[in-house]
């Protein structure tokens, strides 16, 4: 892989549709995803959602190729999942991962690995659209937990991705911070991203979701419309889940 | 044999003169030194960032023998550093026996692993929290080496004072390749212990206060150093 990938060089790398062919992943005894098959299409934002233990960051993880499966495989567009492909994709912690930096230092990082055109420019838009132009110098870890989110979003933002994974980003975040990724959410999945979130908040699922993939014991129960799914979920499960009783 | 007193007050003679010897004896112990130092931190720095990140057959080995490393005898290494430079040795045509260029090759080896070592830890401890960011963003090999060494550089920055801490106090090593020649090769050690031998203590003892402040002030440097990392939480 060059040190350096320009954007425009990616830009001919099919990466959507996105599916989960037979996929499992087993950790000694236990199974975590266990033959899941789905299908990801690039016009709605997905929700991935389900109870603690459910596979849902496994299932990430695995679609985006930080783990490798026990069986079956990624398909992008109906090729196995390559670099090439991940070089598109781009994951959103629960808890940011920020480097020992400056903020703006943060995005230069990724910015200069993809070597875009105007970096300094891009950075500024970058920090504009996550409200953290103003604190550009200041050390990332300083910030507030929010504001590290925010920083995490505009440096995942920072690879173009067509194809954003976000891994439960506003667990524990204040209402504000919460509110702020969720508008960049849906302004970058209106510009052409594919957005695959995953939320145990239900409230949070109505907001964003336009289709939702719930899932328990790592199996998907059920993979539809948002709408369907919060009116008349087909799972006892599902069912149990929406009316926050405890599903084991 | 001078009594303490005799002694003490001849070492702050020499101090506040900062007697001609003094200065010369302090001064090639710190271009000794901090060029050793240097070089091996050029060598130790990625060494140990390989250890701490690479996935290559026999890396396990090499961790072990660096930090096996660690703990050789300072007159060991004098020994081999000798062998090698001795006119029988495979070095001999560089004539750097008994030369400032032979001490440095002899600190050098010395704290090359010492901060490798250090520095496979402090770099993997790091990794440990970057690992799933540099997997998500696929960073290439060598950039995710150069931005963990880049943002554990206040932690690299004690590793690297302790190696100089190590060549600074180091005696045995420099003593048998160095020769202890005046106005040639004497260093503050080795000085120290010439003269103490002799019952010379002024000057020992002006050394050694000298040897204590450097260690004072690298201290000092690296604590404020510090606390100014931690404020910004570059730590």
């Amino acid at each position: 892989m060059s040190e350096r990938i320009a954007l425009s060089a990616l830009e001919d790398t099919p990466s959507l549709p996105l599916q989960a062919c037979e996929l499992s992943y087993v950790v000694g005894e236990r199974t975590l995803i266990n033959a899941v098959d789905l299908t990801l299409l690039p016009e709605v934002i997905t929700v991935l959602m389900g109870p603690n233990g459910a596979g849902k960051s496994v299932l990430l993880q695995l679609l985006h190729g930080l783990r490798v499966p026990t069986r079956g495989q990624v398909l992008c567009a109906g090729q196995p999942l390559t670099t090439a492909h991940r070089l598109r994709q781009a994951m959103l912690f629960q808890q940011p991962v920020l480097l020992r930096r400056s903020v703006a230092a943060n995005l230069d990082f990724v910015l200069k690995l993809r070597a875009p055109e105007d970096r300094h420019a891009e950075r500024n838009r970058l920090l504009g659209d996550v409200g953290l132009l103003d604190k550009a110098r200041q050390p990332a870890r300083r910030l507030s937990g929010g504001e590290q989110q925010r920083l995490a979003l505009a440096r995942v933002l920072a690879v173009r991705p067509r194809v954003l994974f976000l891994d439960e980003p506003t667990a524990n975040l204040d209402p504000a911070s919460t509110a702020l990724i969720e508008n960049v959410v849906r302004r970058v999945h209106q510009a052409g991203t594919k957005v695959v979130f995953v939320s145990h908040d239900a409230a949070q699922g109505q907001r964003l979701a336009d289709e939702v993939i719930f899932m328990n014991h790592g199996e998907v129960l059920e993979q539809t419309a948002a709408v369907h799914f919060f009116d008349a979920p087909t799972t006892r499960s599902a069912r149990d889940y929406l009316a926050g009783k405890l599903v084991f | 044999m001078q009594d303490f007193g005799d002694a003490f007050a001849l070492a702050g003679q020499l101090l506040v003169s900062f007697d001609p010897d003094l200065r010369e004896i302090v001064g090639l112990s710190l271009r000794v030194s901090v060029t050793s130092v240097l070089i091996a931190c050029l060598l130790g720095f990625p060494l140990g960032a390989l250890i701490a990140v690479g996935r290559f057959p026999g890396r396990g080995l090499l961790h072990v023998f660096v930090s096996a490393m660690m703990g050789l005898p300072p007159v060991v290494v004098g020994l081999m550093v000798y062998l090698m430079l001795s006119n029988a040795g495979p070095l001999g045509s560089l004539q750097w026996l008994y030369s400032p260029a032979a001490m440095m090759i002899a600190q050098t080896v010395l704290i090359t692993p010492i901060i490798a070592a250090l520095t496979a830890q402090v770099v993997a401890d790091l990794n440990r929290e970057y690992h799933a960011l540099f997997q998500s963003l696929c960073v290439p090999a060598h950039r995710r080496v150069a931005a963990l060494l880049w943002d554990a550089r206040f932690s690299l920055l004690t590793v690297a004072l302790a190696g100089f801490g190590r060549a600074v106090a180091e005696v045995g090593a420099v003593m048998i390749v160095g020769g202890n020649i005046a106005n040639l090769t004497r260093v503050m050690t080795t000085a120290i212990a010439l003269e103490t031998a002799k019952g010379e203590l002024g000057l020992a003892l002006a050394l050694g206060m000298v040897l204590m402040l450097i260690a004072f002030a690298i201290n000092a440097v690296l604590m404020v150093t510090r606390a100014r990392a931690v404020e910004r939480a570059y730590v």
